[in-house]
């Protein structure tokens, strides 16, 4: 065969068995990645019920959700007035208060208690602003969970989470 | 490892193993015959003590497994049980521990070692990156093994450290998910930890052997960084490294034995003696002291992302090193300018250290800033830029002559 041919039948066999080579490893690989994401019993984790009478105002409880700590407070009326009276230019990620609470029970704040830097958990009531303070890396947050001094890019999550009744939620 | 072949044991059966597997050849022209440039000094020891710290690290860690349980629930209280019940269980567990301290010490000595004497240029450049590829693996090693007792130090150095790869962009929290194998550090990661803590060693053991070929392939850098030009620039590896080796390896050990028999806790944080808590972080957390000139730099940024970038590029600027010292003089010894730079930058990565054990505020960041800002403009800048202005000291022409006649003044003197 000449050599000048450009593209044989030989090439092609070669590229061809290759590329199911390729496919060939990449389909067993991935039972070998996939086993470490979470597993069944980890996704069926069961949502986590809060009985809120029993928290004070001005009072922040813990409660575990999903591995995680998940900040219930009871918001004071200063508490309250202090997060809206900031402008949201003055927010390193802007949300208004109004958007982090559920209507009507202004209150409530249900923020997951992992600072958005690396994940340590903030410490209630302290820092500038009144709200948290992160010890590991100096996250400041505000009485709304948001981030407002320190190197957390984001504000504290607020996650999924409903009113059963008026003096009980339920998180996930 | 070359130029076996020629070897034939006395012995009739180890001649006849011999020419089937030439396995002695191959030790006695890697460790025996094996030309060593006869200026070394003591600084050249520690690659020695490196591959004896990991070998104890490998037998005592082999051990530990047999009594050690990798589960949330057991992890802390079976750390416990071999500290009290395993016979001599302390002693292994110390040993481990001071173990980890020990190779960082001597890897920190190792690399700074080659700054200092331009072990990293031509023909060394492969041997210099797969030493950044062991010190990575080292830390990532480390970093697990300090997961296994499952304290609060543990946890939270576990939960910082996996955050770190949240910093990316989209694909940051799947990562993480991923890694963790839940929405929190918990059992499936210190299961995982627990395996590739395992297997990691051994990966290194791999890379090491790779580390020490390519080194018996270009040859020992030296003091003086001349190449070897004859047989009387060197001395046969035994008895004169091996015994040096030998010596520097037992003074090392006396310091190693001293942390494990009255120190044991020195290095390690009180902390990690309570059990992890994933609803507290402990109020001051800190890594160990051998990873706080990088954690230094990861706070040192105001941006998650810049921090995590920074701190990752402090160790891959290292693989370039080779290509950004532009000088063609190795050692230090001959380059006034690059020495004072050296020990500058000594002193910077000694102070980045310190700012690391710091609580991140005041003006504890803002040096921690100036630090880390020098630490790249040292590799970026000053080492590209010493070797367009900075005029050598002229050179001797041989090892054997810089030994028999050029003692200068040099910090780091040859003892050879």
């Amino acid at each position: 065969m000449a050599t000048t041919a450009g593209t044989t039948r030989r090439d092609f066999l070669y590229i061809a068995t290759g590329a199911a080579g390729a496919v060939g490893v990449a389909a067993a690989a991935w039972p070998l990645i996939h086993q470490m994401n979470p597993d069944a019993s980890v996704l069926a984790l069961a949502s986590t019920d809060v009985d809120l009478t029993p928290i004070a105002e001005g009072q922040i409880i813990t409660v575990k959700w999903r591995g995680k700590p998940v900040f219930v407070s009871h918001r004071s009326k200063k508490e309250i007035d202090e997060a809206r009276a900031v402008p949201l230019n003055q927010l390193p990620d802007p949300q208004p208060d109004q958007s982090r609470v559920k209507e009507g029970k202004d209150q409530w704040l249900v923020v997951v208690g992992v600072c958005t830097h690396l994940g340590c958990v903030p410490l209630g009531h302290q820092g500038d602003f009144d709200g948290w303070f992160c010890p590991c890396h100096g996250s400041h947050y505000d009485t709304s969970g948001r981030i407002r001094r320190g190197p957390a890019p984001l504000n504290l999550e607020v996650p999924p989470y409903a009113f059963v009744s008026d003096t009980s939620i339920r998180i996930g | 490892m070359h130029g076996h072949g020629t070897y034939i044991p006395q012995n009739k059966a180890l001649a006849w193993f011999e020419r089937r597997l030439p396995v002695l050849g191959l030790l006695k022209s890697s460790f025996v015959d094996y030309p060593t440039p006869r200026n070394l000094n003591y600084w050249w020891t520690f690659g020695g003590i490196l591959t004896v710290v990991l070998m104890v690290q490998i037998v005592t860690g082999v051990v530990l497994v047999m009594h050690y349980t990798p589960s949330s629930a057991d992890a802390f209280d079976s750390v416990e049980h071999i500290m009290r019940n395993v016979n001599y269980g302390w002693l292994l567990r110390y040993i481990h521990a001071n173990g980890a301290s020990m190779f960082f010490l001597a890897v920190y000595v190792h690399i700074f070692r080659g700054l200092y004497y331009g072990s990293y240029k031509d023909p060394r450049e492969v041997l210099w990156i797969l030493g950044v590829i062991l010190f990575l693996l080292m830390m990532a090693t480390a970093f697990m093994g300090y997961v296994l007792p499952w304290g609060q130090m543990s946890f939270w150095a576990a939960t910082v450290i996996t955050n770190l790869f949240s910093a990316l962009p989209f694909v940051g929290e799947p990562i993480v998910t991923w890694l963790w194998g839940g929405y929190s550090v918990d059992e499936p990661t210190l299961k995982r930890f627990f395996s590739l803590h395992y297997l990691l060693p051994f990966v290194i053991l791999g890379v090491a052997m790779l580390h020490i070929w390519a080194l018996h392939v270009v040859g020992q850098n030296n003091p003086a960084g001349i190449d070897v030009k004859s047989n009387k620039d060197t001395v046969a590896f035994t008895p004169y490294a091996t015994i040096k080796d030998s010596f520097a390896l037992i003074c090392f050990f006396i310091l190693f034995a001293y942390l494990v028999f009255y120190l044991p806790n020195y290095l390690g944080h009180s902390d990690n003696y309570i059990p992890a808590n994933p609803l507290q972080t402990p109020a001051h957390i800190v890594p160990e002291w051998y990873f706080l000139p990088f954690y230094a730099i990861l706070r040192a940024i105001p941006s998650k992302l810049g921090g995590v970038i920074a701190m990752f590029a402090s160790i891959v600027v290292l693989v370039f090193v080779p290509w950004l010292d532009t000088s063609k003089v190795r050692s230090a010894r001959y380059r006034p300018l690059y020495k004072q730079f050296f020990w500058i930058l000594l002193v910077v990565c000694i102070g980045l250290g310190y700012l690391g054990a710091k609580p991140a505020e005041g003006g504890y960041i803002i040096a921690a800033r100036i630090l880390t800002a020098y630490y790249f403009l040292h590799f970026l800048v000053i080492l590209p830029l010493l070797g367009f202005i900075e005029k050598p000291k002229p050179l001797p022409s041989s090892i054997a002559e810089s030994v028999l006649k050029g003692k200068e003044s040099d910090p780091m003197p040859a003892k050879g």
